[in-house]
């Protein structure tokens, strides 16, 4: 969007004014992001930057915050329940999601929008409805204050990230190749390891990462369902900035922003590669 | 058939001249069969989640709608008094007869044993306050009740002679209630069974319903506003320009929300550092430092922050697809650059507009946690009501009706969506 040779003074005023004013609406997006990080090594226990910061004066300046986050037990516990919580309800979402998907990618599948619809609807219903009901449920079934019940609750928030990522996948899927395999003597079973899943794994990697994200960062329905014990980062963070506010929360965020970085940049790379792979980029 | 006959033919063909497959069946009934197979395969893929998603999600929430109508504690515990209490005709203005209160007698000496008088007594406090502390103090002195009973529940608390407190217990002796509906949106019973508007101070949920959607569309909107000039950008930039920009979008929409929340903490509270740099510059005195947090201000600018991605996502995918060539085509024929936009270029991108407006007011009208940590009083949604009751108030079948409601108007929100953008169109990232 050069700015052609030709334009009218107006024309400048006008593109200049424009190009502001998204500088503005993009330092309103990161900046909130970026300012966690220098707060993070704050020296006194504030959200703000103190004049010593402000003057670059290495007092200003400590690490005291991320010593107490990794000496804490309490946070401890949140990162490792964080983790366990997450990585088992990644691996149901994503095994029930891709075979989901495959099901529903196939022509002849019958009420594709309803279905479709219904295995999309926990994105959908609002995450303190899933979690009243939920709260319910699971303790008339025993699951309340379980890491299974917070598992298979976050499992079933985090499908419908899978279904949707490995459906987009497979819609430029070209379905001869699965029957020039079979011509050539191959089972379905090795047709799925050796020509679907090669295919379509980018789509189900970005699809498992958005449900680790989403149980990973999930708070309503941990704090219904779970109890003390299935404690999370986000939990402990909820309640850190209800209780007393510590800078050890900006240091917890200032890691996960690292972390969010990683994510970004492994979603963006598999999205390349599988448009690469099927030929729409 | 004349499998043999058709074989030797060039093109397979019965006797009719239906097409035959190798093994002789005509091609239609293999062609079905084979399609029935896929379609079961393809169901059969399907099942395994589609039970998962009924079993932790659906059936949960069933469960939450059955609780906002459910009401059997009061038949269940007062199990005598329920059956004797049909035969008392509550029109006529005067007390039940001494069988029922023997019947009471009984119910309480068994809810004593089994301490279930307090839950009763909770539940009919919904409906008219006073019940509550009346259950707690009878439960104390029944055990040692003689006949007359009459007497001596009148004795033990005036309101066992109160014919309003028998027409309300009477009513909601039911297995099923209207009663946390009605609370829901401000309405509640009168003694004699009749429904009428609450008091202004009492009406609390239809404002806070009303808030919600106030605020979520002028979230949308802003976001609206704030998604168009750069999704604009976004989509006439160079790949290489554009991807480098989009980080900006989408390391937001990565970053867990809790750490957006706290950064706004950060910036938006008294000693923050928007206030900081406002006294700096000069332009209010330190006395004199803005409220941006714990109100409406902070809810409405963290959770903007929070949905932009969600709208600038739509946005762009839709304005990737409008080929330049419109507006060049419009600004031929004569149109000045504003005109193009507004009559060539804005009418191509509704569809975006539509997806990303509904997708953000869907998200922001069931907000929790945002609002929970910055929203303080006046910028506290209907979900911070919902979960109020259900960990505080402990008042479960008014959180779950106030929950119904708000899925209700999320379900049509959700087939508007399905309507304009198609579920199959969502996408990520």
């Amino acid at each position: 969007m050069a700015i052609p040779s030709h334009a009218t003074t107006g024309e400048r005023i006008w593109h200049y004014t424009y190009r502001i004013i998204c500088g503005l609406i993009f330092f309103f997006l990161i900046a909130p992001i970026v300012v966690v990080i220098p707060l993070s090594f704050n020296s006194v226990p504030f959200f703000t930057f103190t004049p010593e910061m402000l003057s670059l004066d290495p007092a200003g300046y400590s690490t005291k915050w991320y010593e107490e986050f990794f000496s804490s037990r309490n946070w401890r516990g949140a990162v490792l329940n964080s983790f366990k919580l997450a990585f088992f309800s990644t691996i149901i979402a994503t095994t029930l999601g891709t075979i989901a998907a495959l099901g529903l990618s196939k022509a002849e599948m019958p009420a594709k929008t309803l279905i479709m619809g219904i295995l999309i609807s926990p994105m959908v219903v609002p995450i303190i409805i899933a979690a009243a009901g939920m709260f319910f449920f699971y303790s008339d079934v025993g699951l309340a204050s379980t890491s299974v019940g917070v598992i298979l609750a976050h499992a079933a928030l985090g499908t419908p990230f899978v279904v949707i990522t490995v459906t987009a996948t497979l819609v430029g899927f070209d379905h001869s190749l699965t029957r020039a395999a079979a011509t050539l003597g191959s089972s379905p079973t090795h047709t799925f390891f050796k020509i679907i899943v090669p295919l379509i794994l980018p789509g189900v990697i970005s699809g498992a990462l958005f449900a680790f994200v989403t149980s990973f960062d999930e708070v309503v329905v941990v704090r219904f369902v779970g109890s003390y014990q299935q404690r999370t980062i986000p939990w402990a963070m909820f309640s850190g900035l209800r209780e007393q506010i510590s800078p050890t929360i900006l240091a917890v965020a200032t890691l996960l922003v690292i972390l969010s970085i990683l994510m970004l940049t492994t979603v963006e790379l598999l999205r390349r590669r599988s448009d690469r792979i099927r030929g729409l980029a | 058939m004349s499998a043999t006959t058709a074989q030797n033919t060039d093109d397979l063909r019965s006797a009719e001249g239906n097409l035959l497959t190798a093994d002789g069946v005509p091609l239609k009934t293999s062609l079905a069969v084979a399609k029935r197979q896929r379609r079961n395969t393809a169901l059969l893929l399907v099942a395994p989640l589609f039970l998962f998603i009924l079993i932790t999600f659906f059936i949960p929430i069933i469960s939450m709608l059955v609780r906002s109508v459910e009401n059997h504690v009061v038949a269940d515990v007062l199990i005598q008094t329920v059956p004797a209490l049909e035969s008392w005709d509550e029109s006529t203005g005067e007390l039940p007869d001494e069988s029922v209160y023997s019947a009471l007698a009984a119910d309480f000496k068994k809810a004593f044993e089994d301490k279930t008088a307090g839950s009763v007594g909770r539940r009919l406090n919904y409906d008219q306050p006073g019940f509550s502390s009346l259950f707690r103090k009878t439960n104390r002195k029944a055990r040692k009740l003689e006949p007359p009973f009459k007497e001596g529940f009148i004795k033990i608390h005036k309101d066992w002679g109160d014919v309003d407190m028998w027409r309300v217990l009477k009513r909601e002796s039911g297995d099923y209630t209207m009663s946390y509906y009605l609370s829901a949106v401000d309405y509640s019973y009168t003694p004699d069974g009749e429904i009428v508007k609450n008091g202004e101070k009492q009406r609390i949920y239809l404002k806070l319903y009303g808030r919600t959607l106030w605020m979520s569309l002028l979230i949308t909107v802003l976001c609206l506003i704030l998604a168009y000039p750069i999704s604009y950008l976004l989509s006439t930039l160079p790949v290489k320009t554009s991807n480098l920009l989009m980080i900006l979008v989408l390391l937001p929409f990565w970053t867990s929300l809790l750490v957006r929340t706290s950064a706004w903490i950060a910036l938006l509270q008294r000693e923050g550092v928007i206030n900081d740099v406002l006294v700096w510059i000069g332009f209010i005195s330190d006395e004199n430092r803005l409220a941006m947090i714990h109100n409406a201000t902070g809810t409405i600018v963290t959770m903007t922050h929070v949905l932009l991605p969600f709208m600038v996502l739509p946005l762009y995918s839709v304005m990737k697809t409008i080929p330049p060539s419109y507006m060049r085509a419009a600004r031929s024929l004569g149109a000045t650059p504003f005109t193009a936009f507004v009559r060539v270029y804005m009418p191509n991108t509704i569809p975006g507009i539509g997806a990303g407006a509904i997708l953000v007011f869907i998200i922001s009208i069931g907000y929790y946690i945002t609002p929970a940590l910055v929203g303080g009083q006046s910028g506290t949604l209907i979900s911070n009501f919902i979960a109020y009751h259900l960990s505080q108030s402990l008042n479960w079948g008014l959180a779950a009706a106030l929950g119904a409601i708000l899925l209700g108007v999320v379900l049509v929100l959700y087939i508007l969506y399905d309507k304009i953008v198609g579920i199959d169109n969502m996408k990520m990232g």
